[in-house]
């Protein structure tokens, strides 16, 4: 399961610009405390294997991109960002069974109670910016992990910079909570 | 198991008996003055207490370790090995021969006895200043179950503390804060509530949700946290004798984090964000929502009372980057009392009232600090690649912080530090460790 880990990861790079979260898919994922991060989406056997159908979560994940990134300290969406949540919104748009959740996540440079405020804040950014091209409010909410679950582990800004994101998570069917 | 609740007050009252003495050396030369800065620890001499019967042998040497541990680990003193004795203690109303204990340069002597019935301990003690040839205050008796035996020893510890630096103790006290496992992109995280040492850990929840940063109650029977129980963030208050939650009335439609108890014990102070606005609110007792205390739309957080409860401190990004303002309980104009470079972060009032604590980054180092209420004699106590989340001791003399390690193995552990900055100390946690707050000194 390692080897597959670290192979995605390359496969990753080489993708550059939908490069999707290797954590959610590998060992572990939706074990203890996930929360609304782990929904069993995208079983290893999914990845990369091209021809997703358009309506399902791992084509929203893997084709339009389930996350946006942030700059230190920051909530403002970048044209990139932009880009990414304009596709997710026209997605959610041709797929309205699907409710989401938006989590807003920070690096761990920071105490934990400020970046519990800073995610909030980066989640409610991506929020605002789907209903403002269409999406019905009532079928999103945010939440925020703060530095609770980086993707990345490493203690360095190329780390940071992924783990500085909003992750819009798909279901089928109504938000709960 | 933890025996809060069968120690009662009157169990444990400090009886002051028979062989009390005359209490003249109280203002003589054994002193610590803990704020001039103690480089020379203080040497004492602490001969196993006496075993006053056949059961009571092994408690007696178990109390004896556990209170010099105490007094040694504040830095302030250091205990005189026995193998340098040239006398014994072999029962605890013997005449102290104090030119055996000069002639070994201890300056306090603790003597003390245990003795047990059934499953009640009892504990005796008393203290000498062995340069002034006098009793340093009267002997004092202890009683409790055989359970709290570590109690016991940290009163006696606690008294000898107190006795000698003027200050009060706080070794009698517990901790609680969120006990870690597995790494930091799948971290499990379960609540729990030890000894201040690290003895007697007990975990309050499972590891099914994420939990952080719990708060002591001042009268320490409860705790507030936030869980992700409901896949959100909220705030949560338990019990912690009977491991039992309370609810407590906060909106759930809003994520609501970082809560504190009030003075009195019922009012609670936290966070709530909105909209993706975090801002203060407050909940009194009795009360079915919340009253909010800030407005702004910048990030305000982390709010901690003064110890008279007119005043609130906290952490606020109105200024740009994440600095410390006071404003009154009620609300109303803040004031920043921040003003050094870097960001501030997660203040903490001292139970003292005379300082705050906080965690600085600056540079790519965290660091834990304190300065005066009002943001002047601003000093940096720890340094490190990661330090955050200040506790007091109940006597506003230590501090105890989480420090993370870096990188992809990274970890946590809990540290203690003194005010003055000396004697950082690691906490002893059977896993990783985070988020301690300390209680009040138990009664």
């Amino acid at each position: 399961m390692r080897g597959f880990k670290v192979g995605l990861s390359i496969l990753c790079v080489a993708g550059l610009a939908a490069c999707s979260d290797p954590g959610r898919f590998g060992p572990g994922a939706g074990g203890p405390g996930m929360g609304p991060g782990a929904n069993g989406f995208g079983q290893p056997g999914s990845v990369g294997q091209g021809a997703l159908d358009p309506s399902s979560a791992a084509y929203f994940e893997e084709t339009v991109g389930d996350r946006v990134l942030f700059a230190v300290d920051q909530s403002t969406l970048s044209d990139e960002a932009r880009g990414r949540l304009a596709q997710q919104a026209q997605w959610l748009s041709r797929n309205p069974e699907y409710t989401a959740v938006i989590e807003g996540h920070a690096d761990e440079q920071g105490t934990r109670e400020y970046n519990l405020a800073l995610g909030a804040r980066r989640a409610a950014s991506a929020r605002d910016f789907l209903v403002a091209q269409g999406v019905a409010g009532s079928r999103l909410r945010t939440v925020t992990y703060g530095k609770e679950r980086p993707i990345e582990i490493c203690s360095t800004e190329e780390c940071y910079n992924q783990n500085r994101r909003a992750v819009t998570v798909i279901a089928a069917g109504g938000l709960t909570g | 198991m933890i025996t809060i609740r069968t120690i009662a007050l009157a169990a444990l009252a400090a009886l002051a008996t028979g062989f009390s003495v005359p209490a003249t050396a109280q203002d003589g030369p054994l002193r610590i003055e803990i704020t001039e800065g103690v480089v020379e620890p203080l040497p004492f001499a602490l001969p196993t207490f006496v075993a006053e019967d056949g059961g009571a042998g092994e408690l007696a040497a178990d109390i004896s370790q556990v209170v010099a541990a105490d007094l040694t680990g504040t830095g302030l003193f250091r205990r005189i090995p026995s193998e340098a004795f040239v006398s014994e203690v072999t029962e605890f109303t013997s005449t102290v021969t104090y030119a055996n204990w000069k002639a070994i340069n201890a300056q306090a002597l603790i003597t003390g006895a245990v003795t047990t019935e059934g499953d009640t301990v009892t504990v005796k003690f008393r203290l000498f200043d062995v340069f002034s040839e006098a009793p340093l205050g009267e002997g004092l008796q202890m009683r409790g179950s055989r359970e709290s035996w570590r109690r016991l020893a940290h009163k006696v510890a606690d008294a000898v503390y107190s006795r000698i630096t003027g200050e009060s103790g706080y070794f009698d006290s517990r901790v609680v804060f969120v006990s870690e496992q597995g790494p930091k992109d799948q971290r499990q995280k379960r609540l729990a509530v030890m000894d201040y040492d690290g003895a007697n850990v007990q975990y309050l929840t499972d590891g099914r949700s994420l939990v952080l940063a719990p708060r002591f109650s001042p009268s320490g029977d409860r705790v507030l946290y936030t869980s992700y129980e409901s896949g959100f963030p909220q705030i949560y208050q338990m019990d912690v004798g009977s491991v039992t939650p309370r609810p407590l009335p906060v909106p759930a439609e809003s994520m609501t984090f970082s809560p504190r108890y009030a003075p009195d014990g019922e009012t609670i102070v936290f966070s709530a964000a909105t909209n993706g606005n975090t801002d203060i609110y407050r909940l009194r007792p009795g009360a079915s929502t919340p009253e909010q205390l800030t407005d702004a739309p910048s990030i305000e957080t982390a709010p901690s009372y003064s110890p008279d409860g007119n005043r609130i401190v906290f952490e606020s990004d109105r200024s740009g980057t994440p600095q410390l303002y006071v404003m009154p309980a009620n609300g109303g104009e803040a004031r920043r009392i921040s003003f050094g470079q870097g960001r501030y972060g997660t203040p903490v009032w001292s139970p003292r009232g005379d300082l705050i604590a906080f965690t600085k980054q600056n540079q790519g180092r965290f660091h834990i600090g304190v300065m005066r209420t009002d943001g002047s004699e601003e000093r940096l106590l720890t340094a490190s690649f990661l330090d955050e989340g200040p506790t007091w001791a109940p006597n506003g003399r230590v501090l105890m912080f989480t420090r993370e390690s870096s990188g992809a193995g990274g970890s946590s552990s809990l540290y203690s530090v003194d005010v003055s900055g000396r004697n950082l100390s690691l906490v002893d946690t059977p896993e990783a460790a985070s988020d301690p707050a300390w209680s009040p000194l138990l009664p």
